[in-house]
Formats: C-alpha cells, structure tokens, sequence
C-alpha cells in the first residue's frame, strides 16, 4: 500500500515537475515555479528513485563573480562573521570559487567547487561512526550529533569539501544547524530539496542571469539536468577515482 | 561491633539529621519555567499532554531528528525549531535568553535537574526573526498554526504578551 | 642458568618521587592543555582545514605504534621460544599496554568533541578502518592483559605460548589497521599505499624496542639491578636490524613513488623543495633517527658504550617522532591534485602548499601521553613484580659460560 502510494506520488510529482520546468523556459528562469509544483508532503520518506545532482558549465561560470558562495554563505550563515577568532585558514567554506589555469596553454576558467556528493563516498567509507553518511536520493551529509570530530573524512575527501569548526558558534541559523567540534560540508540544501525547491547556490546563479548551474534528478532521463548531460556530456572531477559523483562539469 | 562504636554512629547519624532539617523546612525550590507563546493545541496545550511531555520530550526530539536527518522526514509537530520558536518568549526588551542564562526555556529546567544537553551547540537557542528558509514544510500540521516557525515574524508582539500571561505552558 | 625471580622496587627514594613529580606535571599540563584547546576550539591550536591532523596525531600515531612495537620481547620469548628473553616479556606486555594508553588518550582528547566517546565505543560503521582501529585497540588491551596474567599467575603459566601466539598476531593486525589508516587514503598523494602497513609493522619493531630498551636501562640502572652485557647488546643489535628495516621501506616507498611521473610533484615536495619537511626528513628521520643510531650500535668500540647506545635508541625514538611528523604534517601540507596539468588557485588555500605551526598546547598534550605512559610502567613495577631482580648474564643466557 505504502509502496503504491510513493509510486503515484512519484508519477505526480514528474508530472509537475514538467509543468514547471516548462514554465521556467517560457516564463521567467528561477526557482519560484519550482515551489508552486506539488511539495513532497513533509511525512514522506526520501526515496532512492531519485538521486540529486548538479551540472555546471564552467564556459558559463563568470571569472570575479561569487553569487553561488554568497547566496550559501547567506543561506547558512558561515563565512568570516560567524568565526571571527579563527585565521582565515580555519574557517569553514562550503562553498569556493576556484580559479584554473592550463600550465600548458595559459587557458583560464572559474568554476564553484563543493562536496560533490559521490556515489560512493570516501568520507561515509572511512567515518568510524557512521556520521558521514549518504541519504537515499544521494545527497551526503554529515549526522553531527553523532559526530565525533576526528576529522578523518576530511583526509579522505578528494575535493577538500569539508570543514571543520574552530570556534564556538551562536545564533546559527535555524536551517544550519552547525558547531564547534564538528565537520560540515554543501548539504545540497537538502532542506530546500525536501521542500521542491533548488539549491540556494543554483537560484543564485540564475538570478545573475549566468545560469551555469542546473540542479535536478540524475534518475530521471527526462529532467533537464539529464537532458542536458545526455546532449553535452558532463565530466567528474578527479574521474579515475571512480567514485561517480552527483556534481558534473562542462568545460573542464 | 561494640557498643561504643554503635553509639558513636547513632551520634553521627542524628547530627546529620538535624543539619538536614532546614532544606525541609521551607518550600522545596522549583525552577521558574517561562510561559510558552501559544498553545499548540486547544486540548493538550503543547503537542502532546503536558505531563507526557514533561516525561518524554527528549524522545519525541530524538525520534524526529533521525528521522529528518536520515529520511528527510520534515513534519514539524516535533521538531526543535517548532519548540524553541514556541517556548523561548521574548523578555520585557523583546530580546531572548540564550541558553546560557537561566531565564531560557530549556535552561530553566535542565540546570534545575542538572541534566546537560547537547543541542545548542549546533542548534540556535532562540527564534529566528527574519525567517530565511522553511523549517517547517508541514502545510497540513495541525499544531503550531500561525506560531510555527515560518511565520514567526507575524506574531503581534501584544497577542505574545497576552498568552504568556495565560495558561499555555 | 637460575631461576628468574620478580620482584617489585622499593619506589621510596627521593629519586623515585621527583620522577613521579616530573611525569604528573606532564600530565597536568596535558589535561590543562586539553582544557584550553576543548574549550576554545580548535582555533587556538595550529590546526587547519588543510591540516587537519596535527602535533597530537603526531604523537598518538607514534605511541600506538610503538605500543605494538614494546611486545617484541614478549613476543620473541613466548612465540620464538627465546629464553634469554623471557626474564624481560612482563615488562615488556607492561610497557606497550601503557604506550597505547597514553598514545590513545593522546588521540582522543584531541578530538573534536571528546565527551562524545561513548558514541566511537557504540555507534561503528565497518567499512571504516578508524572503526576497525577502536576494535583492535580495544582487543589489545584484553589479550595482552591477559597475557600478562598468564606469564605472571604459575598456575596459568601453561597458557603462556597460546596466548603469546594470540597477542602477536593481534598486534600484527593491529599496526597494519594503524598503517591502513593512511594506506586507504585513495585520495592523497603522500599516503595511498599498501606498503604503508607493513612499514608501519616495521616502525613498531623498531620504535617499540628502542623505547623497551631506554625504559629498561633506566629501571635497571636507577634500582642497581644487574643487567649483563650480553642480554643488552642483543637487544642493541636487534634494534639495529630494525631500523635498518624501517630506512629500507622508507626507501623503497619513495623509490616506488619516484617511478610514477603521477607522484614527481609530492616527492620533489617532501625530499627537495619542501623546506622544513625536506629538512626534518633527511637530517631528522634519516640521518639523526636512523644512520647515527646504526653508527653508534654497530660501531666496535662505540657499540660497547652503554650511554652512546642509549642516546642511539634515544635518537631512534625522536628520528621516529620526526618520520611521524614527515609522513601526517608533510603529507597533507602537499595540495591535493584535482585538476592535473593546471594552475590552481582560491580563498581555500587550493594548489598552495599548506602551512602549519604546531601551538604550544597541541606540543604539551602530546608529551603528556608519554608522561602518561610512562608513570603507568613507573607506578606499575612499584606494585606488582614486572622488573627480575637480575639480568645479569649467568641469569638470563642459557648459553652464558662462566669465565
């Protein structure tokens, strides 16, 4: 019965997550639309049918702007404010901008670097007690109450994606839930998620009209997100690691 | 063992006694508890009776927050944010008590019965005014209503200082 | 040959208890330090979210390895049957339960939320290597604590091959889960090798024997017990073989490594551009903590001398701290590589070499956990009979002749 119902449910939901994706093209891009499509009802389980991801064209990624790091900074409250004692190698970025340039051809990019939400996590893998863990539409996240702050995801992480807090925080924001002693990393904004939305990141983004970023179910052969990965193909960083990760780029 | 050493005991018991006396002689000391906002729920007051929550809070929190982090799972009837929202009123400057100070909801009790907590590490200890993103997606829940935590900022200061004033505990 | 008698020391001499006094102030600067550092957080240590394992982990992974390493001699007497060993296997089952307590203290309080323990003792994932170390560790306390009852209750004294047997093999597990800690890390150029446990196996040997070996010289010579020349000179060349066998992996990891283009860039970091690293491995590790020693132990006059081959075993265990502090510090101050062939560059300190100062307080708590091993065999052998009355040669060596 539980299972019939989740079935419908998914049916609905791509149902109306088509009219909204065709909304967005003839209407206006940005996640608005996203949100008046059917949310998941809050007493519903996350399901494996789905697996979250993200896909980011670096030709599209402008050198100088950060609205992506921003918009997270803003949504959960981290960067230089909330960690005024620590040096500035201490505090937490769950988000950067890096800079690349070709040693060989001088060929400069931008793009945003975050936990790139594997398949197979080298973080979950090595984390005594299971804090880092991965949810079963994919998104990685770090179970901080039973975190014991040993710092060993952090080694074993490829992409650098994860911090760890110095300091004793206060007045986090409610959607943020973060503190001393701890490690934390991109949630993908799962909270948005749960709730339809896209991440703060992705609608940053948009709304700088740059639209580098797409966000959508990996599953789902008709999502944008698959549409486009089929057409222009997506690479993963640090590929030969094999670790199938749930963020892609173009134009690396 | 010799009457002597009986003796001198029943001295040391009697003496610890009397120096007991005084703790019962005046009221047994209580924790002063502020007022929630509202109440959740006509009938019970908060989101289950009272007494079972005074019993079994950490249950319902602890049961929600595995399932939020683990199955996304977000109905806000249990949830910490809800709870805080709720229970940590606004002072006479409209500012919040941390839960440092013994003022704070949480605090109030938990420094009474020295149980240590270990939430507001990570956790915000008071409301968020300007709320930012959506604790709570629960459109169908039947508790909280115009207090939950999304709508926070809506709460006219003077409905708040009415109901603390009233019976919602 | 004589029968081996145990017996405990008097422990009332001034010089007992100003050692004792020395080693708690150790220790309370420790718990002073962990104070500090727990409740300020992390930011007031040298740590980083680059280097993420710091000054502490230098000294926890140093100690847990030489805690395996200090059950040689047990080893070699109940496993390999080597009786001229035996008189030293409870002092040596002694030591290497309180070098990994003070290693595992070390590790724990400098964890980000050490009052969470009970979830490292409750909550285990297995995939994870870390989970596998907590059960190891856990285990070694239990086997060689029992070991140590077998060798020291006669009754049991039957028991004491099996159970040897059981501990060796344990501790060999042990270390190549201590090794595998770095070995796993597939994404790390430094680490990211199946040589890394047995290296590891082969650094216990050797720092292990070397710390026996002061801690013995010390008891022996602070309670005038006899300790002959030939019991101590095996001891010396055994540690001699052994740290030869530690340079040997060193050099047939980084060989290795020097082979594969792919890594040019971490070696060329840690062997000849990496300043203080490169420093701290070639005079450091390789030349103080490992030719010296074998200099002094082989030489034929010098090798005689028992104050150079004590400042030899000396050198081997800050030669081990300093190879410590190469592979954990050195080994994450090496960028990680994601974008081969480019420049990289962010606010997250990407593509630069990472720094780190150790902080006082991270230095103090790491020498607290030797304090801490250390008092334990102090207080230990005041109680119970770890220490024989005598190693002198006609006591021990089943081959001595009387001349």
């Amino acid at each position: 019965m539980e299972k019939e119902n989740s079935l419908l449910d998914q049916a609905r939901r791509a149902f109306f997550g088509k009219v909204a994706a065709a909304a967005a093209v003839t209407v206006a891009p940005g996640m608005v639309l996203y949100q008046v499509a059917q949310a998941k009802p809050a007493a519903e389980k996350v399901t494996d049918k789905v697996r979250w991801g993200m896909l980011i064209n670096t030709t599209k990624c402008a050198d100088g702007c950060d609205a992506c790091v921003t918009a997270c900074e803003t949504e959960y409250g981290w960067g230089p404010e909330s960690e005024p004692l620590s040096a500035p190698n201490q505090r937490a970025q769950w988000i950067r901008k890096v800079k690349l340039t070709d040693k060989a051809t001088g060929y400069a990019q931008t793009l945003p670097l975050m936990c790139q939400h594997c398949e197979i996590p080298p973080c979950v893998d090595v984390c005594p007690t299971g804090a880092s863990m991965k949810r079963v539409d994919g998104i990685v996240l770090v179970d901080k109450h039973i975190c014991i702050g040993c710092r060993y995801c952090m080694m074993a992480c490829p992409y650098k994606a994860r911090s760890f807090v110095h300091e004793n925080l206060t007045d986090q924001n409610v959607n943020a839930p973060r503190g001393k002693g701890t490690v934390e990393s991109c949630t993908m904004c799962v909270q948005r998620v749960d709730n339809d939305g896209i991440p703060a990141c992705v609608e940053a983004c948009n709304a700088e009209n740059h639209n580098a970023m797409f966000f959508g179910d990996l599953n789902d052969p008709q999502s944008e997100i698959s549409i486009e990965l089929a057409k222009n193909g997506g690479e993963q960083i640090r590929g030969d690691l094999g670790l199938n990760t749930g963020v892609r780029y173009q134009g690396i | 063992m010799s009457l002597r050493q009986f003796s001198q005991k029943l001295v040391l018991v009697a003496a610890g006694l009397l120096l007991a006396l005084p703790m019962y002689a005046g009221e047994v000391p209580s924790p002063v508890v502020p007022k929630a906002k509202a109440k959740a729920n006509e009938e019970f007051g908060c989101v289950e009776p009272v007494t079972e929550m005074r019993k079994n809070h950490m249950k319902f929190i602890l049961h929600q927050r595995d399932d939020t982090m683990y199955k996304g799972i977000r109905t806000s009837k249990y949830a910490l944010a809800e709870c805080i929202n709720c229970h940590v009123s606004p002072e006479q400057n409209g500012t919040y008590a941390s839960y440092d100070e013994e003022e704070h909801f949480c605090n109030a009790c938990h420094t009474y019965a020295a149980v240590n907590i270990d939430c507001f590490g990570c956790h915000r200890d008071t409301p968020e005014e300007a709320s930012l993103g959506q604790a709570s997606t629960d459109k169908s829940d039947p508790y909280h209503k115009d207090f939950a935590f999304n709508k926070n900022s809506s709460v006219p200061k003077k409905n708040v200082d009415a109901l603390s004033s009233g019976g919602a505990e | 040959m004589k029968k081996i008698t145990f017996s405990v020391i008097e422990g009332r001499s001034g010089g007992y208890l100003a050692l004792l006094g020395i080693l708690g102030a150790f220790i309370l600067g420790a718990l002073g330090a962990t104070y500090y550092m727990e409740h300020n957080g992390h930011h007031v240590t040298g740590m980083n979210n680059q280097i993420v394992w710091g000054t502490p982990h230098v000294f926890a992974v140093f100690l847990i390895v030489a805690a395996s390493g200090a059950l040689n001699v047990a080893s070699i007497s109940s496993v390999f049957n080597k009786t001229a060993y035996k008189p030293l296997a409870r002092l040596s089952g002694l030591l290497s339960l309180a070098l990994l307590t003070g290693g595992l203290l070390v590790l724990v309080l400098d964890l980000g939320r050490p009052d969470r323990l009970i979830v490292a003792m409750t909550y285990y994932n297995f995939k994870s290597i870390f989970a596998w170390n907590i059960i190891l560790y856990n285990g070694f306390f239990v086997i060689v604590g029992v070991y140590l009852w077998m060798m020291m209750e006669r009754r049991m004294n039957k028991y004491t091959h099996a159970a040897g047997v059981t501990a060796f093999v344990w501790r060999l597990v042990l270390t190549t889960g201590t090794g595998s800690i770095f070995g796993f890390l597939v994404a790390r150029q430094a680490y990211d090798a199946a040589l890394m446990a047995p290296m590891f196996i082969v650094m216990s040997f050797s720092y292990g024997l070397a710390i026996f070996l002061l801690v013995t010289m010390a008891a022996y010579k602070w309670t005038d017990r006899p300790f002959g020349d030939a019991l101590f000179s095996r001891l010396k060349n055994l540690l001699g073989v052994f740290v030869a066998g530690v340079l040997y992996f060193v050099m047939v990891f980084h060989l290795t490594n020097l082979y594969a283009t792919e890594h040019h860039g971490v070696e060329a970091f840690l062997l000849r551009d990496g300043a203080i690293y490169t420093q701290l491995f070639w005079i450091g590790q390789v030349l103080l903590g490992s030719l010296l020693p074998l200099l002094l132990f082989y030489h034929p006059t010098w090798g005689k001398s028992r104050t150079l081959v004590g400042l030899g075993a000396l050198l081997v265990v800050i030669g081990g701290l300093i190879q410590m502090y190469v592979i954990i510090i050195g080994g994450q101050a090496y960028p990680l590589e994601m974008f081969p062939g480019k420049e990289v560059s962010s606010s997250f300190s990407d593509g630069v070499i990472n720094s780190y100062a150790p902080s006082l307080p991270e230095v103090v708590l790491g020498m607290g956990g030797i304090a801490i091993a250390l008092i334990i065999v102090v207080l230990a052998v005041k109680v119970l009979g770890f220490l024989p009355n005598s190693l002198a040669d006609e006591d021990v060596d089943p081959h001595h002749k009387a001349s």
